[in-house]
């Protein structure tokens, strides 16, 4: 492990180890309670319908049979819930609209894809609810439907909405169609930059749809009471979002719904929307009792996530020296059955590792019959990524070049201008392919049927609303709450970063995750933000009873606060001239707490800027096996700048777990679709994620190069890792076989049969 | 219909319970005995998250009819630590931060032991190969593989 920490401002105690985390044990003895653990008195099993169709109208549903089953509490569809204006709301990037999203929760004119919810049932047992569900008499009229990207934007492809026009064009079509929407983001002068270029590729690639995968299927547990107040049990990466979502799909105050987090069991992107929950309390509303919902692994791939699948052309100009002069692509991305897929976020990030001087992403965000997109680990980058980062392997063989250095040639630092305005606020890129260009493994030599494969990939990282309170017990003990979900060991890194900051030991501090009524607003954890923006929160809330702590000691010493300084977990008086007073340890000022003033608390809320991207850059090893053209990964290096480690071993755990999703990613995972359109691998033995045998030790180097806008120098870990694994095992085959692949998965058969010349 | 009256043994006790006849294992375990800690993550016997032992056989409880448990003993997560003091493995999936999300924990733990009882000196490929059967979506495997390691090494006094 080569970890480089640059301009280390002090030393530091504790960030930056590898504590047990708080909420270990309960995690390993089975007690831990996820989504699926909870159970109340009285709680009724609901149960969601799903259309078979990839593309019907839905002409007429009766519930009349399912109603009158014994057991049969409620049966509610699409028209029970409240309608929403057609509007876009919020951020470009982020934009919701829940005139769609009712819709994906519960169909209503149209069932769009195999999977949709048609109707959903409570009842007071499962069997019972799935008894009601084959009660429901739907009369469909089927249409036809369309899967694939390409399909989807022909002119005669069957349409999912008649009234669709794209939009970012002008004029506006005269014309509907399933692209919902044109983005493009320029710079330079294209045609010139070309001109300049010695050596020119431009290839085209496919991607599939792939899902995040989680472990922990979907589900949740709702209350709602005779006076509109609400509880809700979920698992979700946000309970703040969930909550939001849920009151505004169903005409709720947000404050009268009120969101328990319960342990999430893996979310990676899918689990920052609502498939369950507001069906779940319409449900409970309409019964009277609580509703589990519980959705099945087929339920979870075909209508949830998964990101988008894509086709793409990339086209990159470089000169003879290794300066990249122009690139120019399009992006074609699924968006499942509603719009908004992440190609705005392909668009910005497909060159933003690296200055070039002429560039445009062109992006279409086109519906099909697949079930709407969700988030996904940097969602877009790594697609964006594969096209660019094979682009630029061809070019640098082209050129004589390593690839490393013509990416190191290339890297963007602080001051570099970026695609879409504000210019990098940060270095950390050139750190990270120096670091691999070190690295002893680089130069191992190869054998036969052997290639090595280099990418690198941005992500954006995420800052935003955070809240976070700080209590010192009358012991001396800590206890800090935040309202982020913790989904892979953050409540150890706020626990770590509280008592850096305290100046006490870890094991003396209690880190939780606090309901929606017991903490202020937290955004998601999601887009590699709540080291970071939760984190500020946490540290201010520290800092500010430090300050309270100092203000008691002055108090005791009759003394200025100006004149009282706190230094490793004590007040002391800043220059003994003032009194020789002992130092005062946070014990011995929480002991005397209720005479000095009361309760020592603090809460700290923020919106954090300020954050800086994560790079990354990879080199895989691979052996392909000519017989089969399956796929073995050999070697794995991922160098990442994470800013600074907060939790040594966790920050490493993500790159790991990032670069292995991106191996899935690359070599087996995709939607795969009947005639019909139906799904034909909804369950994990035809989805095929990767296991352990499938992998070789994933060697992490961790870059330090300190964010200065976050006390302890944190970047985001959790996402930039998976953006380089695609391409970098492309460029890898490529030099194993000498056949380039430009489809995803890069599967035996597909690869055996670029051997084979087919 | 009738349901089935099931008397077994679970992490050395006495249990009983009433069944219907087509009921996964699984689903008695978690919403009629209330031992949340099996987990179900797809129900068709592809993730491990289910995993306990069924008269010291590995299996996944989702496959396995509760009918079939009858005089049997099952062993879950709910009785791998003995007090308060936690299983070698336990503790090391701790200690190599071998958990992230957490879901699959427990059926990794079950699976680990059960190998360690038949191989107590597995080497890493060993381990990832009898691990296959489980799946981890957030770790990439590889702090896993060092805490099962590192607890066969403690576990053999080594």
């Amino acid at each position: 492990m080569l970890t480089k920490t640059m301009n280390p401002e002090k030393a530091l105690k504790l960030v930056g180890s590898s504590p047990v985390r708080p909420d270990g044990v309960p995690k390993v003895t089975g007690l831990a309670v996820y989504g699926a653990d909870t159970s109340l008195p009285g709680m009724l099993w609901g149960k969601i319908l799903r259309s078979p169709h990839a593309h019907a109208r839905i002409k007429s549903i009766n519930t009349s049979k399912a109603a009158a089953l014994p057991g049969v509490k409620a049966v509610i569809t699409g028209a029970d819930l409240p309608d929403h204006k057609f509007e876009y709301v919020g951020p470009e990037r982020v934009a919701v609209n829940y005139w769609h999203m009712t819709r994906n929760i519960m169909a209503r004119e149209k069932a769009l894809y195999e999977g949709h919810a048609i109707a959903a049932v409570a009842a007071t047992s499962p069997a019972i609810a799935q008894h009601a569900l084959e009660l429901i008499e739907v009369d469909y009229e089927i249409l036809p439907h369309v899967i694939d990207v390409d399909a989807a934007m022909q002119a005669d492809a069957p349409l999912l909405f008649e009234d669709m026009i794209m939009r970012g064009v002008e004029p506006a079509p005269t014309k509907p169609s399933n692209v919902s929407k044109r983005i493009e983001f320029a710079v330079g002068d294209i045609e010139a930059g070309f001109a300049q270029a010695d050596e020119i590729v431009e290839m085209t690639f496919k991607t599939a749809a792939v899902h995040q995968g989680y472990i922990e299927p979907h589900s949740c547990v709702a209350r709602f009471g005779a006076d509109g107040q609400c509880e809700l049990w979920s698992a979700s990466q946000g309970h703040f979002v969930v909550r939001a979502y849920t009151a505004k799909l169903l005409g709720m105050d947000i404050g009268s719904l009120l969101v328990h987090p319960a342990e999430i069991g893996g979310g990676f992107g899918g689990k920052t929307v609502v498939y369950v929950e507001p069906v779940a309390v319409a449900l409970s509303k309409k019964t009277g009792h609580p509703v589990k919902i519980m959705m099945s692994r087929e339920d979870v791939l075909k209508a949830t996530g998964p990101t988008s699948g894509s086709s793409m052309k990339v086209k990159i100009g470089v000169t003879k020296d290794g300066k990249i002069v122009a690139a120019d692509s399009t992006f074609n991305f699924q968006a499942g059955a509603f719009p908004g897929s992440p190609v705005m976020n392909a668009c910005m990030c497909a060159y933003a590792c690296y200055e070039i001087p002429n560039s445009r992403a062109v992006g279409f965000d086109v519906v099909s019959n697949r079930p709407k997109s969700a988030a996904y680990r940097a969602p877009g980058s790594p697609i964006s990524a594969f096209g660019v980062e094979s682009v630029l392997d061809v070019l640098a063989k082209k050129i004589g070049m390593d690839p490393l250095e013509l990416r190191l040639k290339n890297a963007v630092s602080a001051g570099s201008p970026t695609a879409w305005g504000p210019k990098h606020a940060h270095d950390g890129f050139k750190e990270t392919i120096e670091a691999l260009m070190k690295h002893p493994a680089y130069k191992t030599p190869l054998g036969k049927n052997q290639g090595r494969g280099v990418a690198s990939g941005f992500w954006f990282n995420g800052g935003g609303e955070s809240a976070a309170t700080v209590h010192v017990n009358e012991d001396g003990s800590v206890v800090i709450a935040t309202g982020s979900m913790d989904v892979g060991g953050s409540r150890a890194s706020m626990a770590l970063m509280a008592a850096e900051t305290l100046g006490i030991p870890y094991e003396k501090v209690r880190s939780t995750v606090a309901d929606t009524a017991s903490i202020g607003y937290n955004h998601v954890t999601g887009g590699s933000r709540v080291t970071y923006a939760t984190g500020i929160a946490v540290v201010d809330a520290c800092k500010k009873v430090i300050d309270d702590m100092r203000s008691r000691a002055a108090m005791t010493w009759d003394v200025s606060i100006d004149d009282v300084i706190w230094e490793d977990g004590h007040a002391r008086v800043a220059d003994k001239s003032t009194g020789d007073h002992a130092p005062l340890s946070l014990a011995a000022i929480a002991a005397k707490r209720a005479v000095t003033g009361g309760p020592i608390v603090a809460e700290a809320a923020v919106n954090a800027g300020g954050m800086a991207p994560g790079f990354g850059t990879q080199f895989f090893d691979v052996e392909v096996d000519p017989e089969t053209g399956h796929t073995k990964i050999l070697r794995v290096v991922a160098a990442q700048d994470v800013g600074r480690a907060i939790h040594h071993d966790y920050c490493e755990g993500q790159i790991q777990g990032g670069v292995v999703q991106g191996i899935g990613w690359a070599l087996n995972e995709e939607y795969i679709y009947d005639k019909e359109g139906r799904l034909s691998n909804a369950g994990f033995l035809d989805y095929r994620i990767p296991v352990a045998s499938d992998l070789p030790h994933i060697d992490v180097v961790m870059v330090e190069v300190p964010n200065p806008n976050h006390p302890f120098g944190a970047k985001g870990v959790g996402e930039v890792n998976i953006v380089p694994p695609m391409a970098a095992i492309a460029n890898a085959i490529e030099q194993a076989t000498g056949k380039r692949m430009t489809s995803l998965p890069m599967s035996p058969p597909k690869v055996l049969a670029a051997i084979d010349g087919e | 219909m009738s349901k089935h009256h099931i008397t077994a043994t679970i992490n050395g006790d006495p249990a009983e319970f009433l069944c219907e006849p087509q009921q996964p294992l699984l689903d008695v375990l978690r919403d009629e005995l209330h031992m949340t800690g099996t987990k179900e993550g797809c129900g068709t016997g592809d993730c491990g998250a289910c995993s306990v032992m069924l008269d010291g056989r590995l299996v996944c409880s989702c496959l396995v009819l509760a009918v079939e448990a009858q005089g049997k003993t099952i062993d879950t997560i709910e009785g791998m630590a003995n007090g308060d003091q936690l299983h070698v493995l336990q503790r090391k999936f701790l200690e190599h931060a071998a958990l992230q999300c957490g879901i699959c924990t427990p059926g990794f733990l079950i699976a680990a032991r059960a190998l360690l009882e038949r191989n107590p000196d597995p080497s890493e490929e060993e381990v990832r190969f009898w691990l296959a059967g489980n799946l981890c979506r957030c770790t990439g495997y590889q702090k896993i593989i060092e805490a099962v390691l590192d607890a066969a090494k403690e576990l053999r006094g080594a």
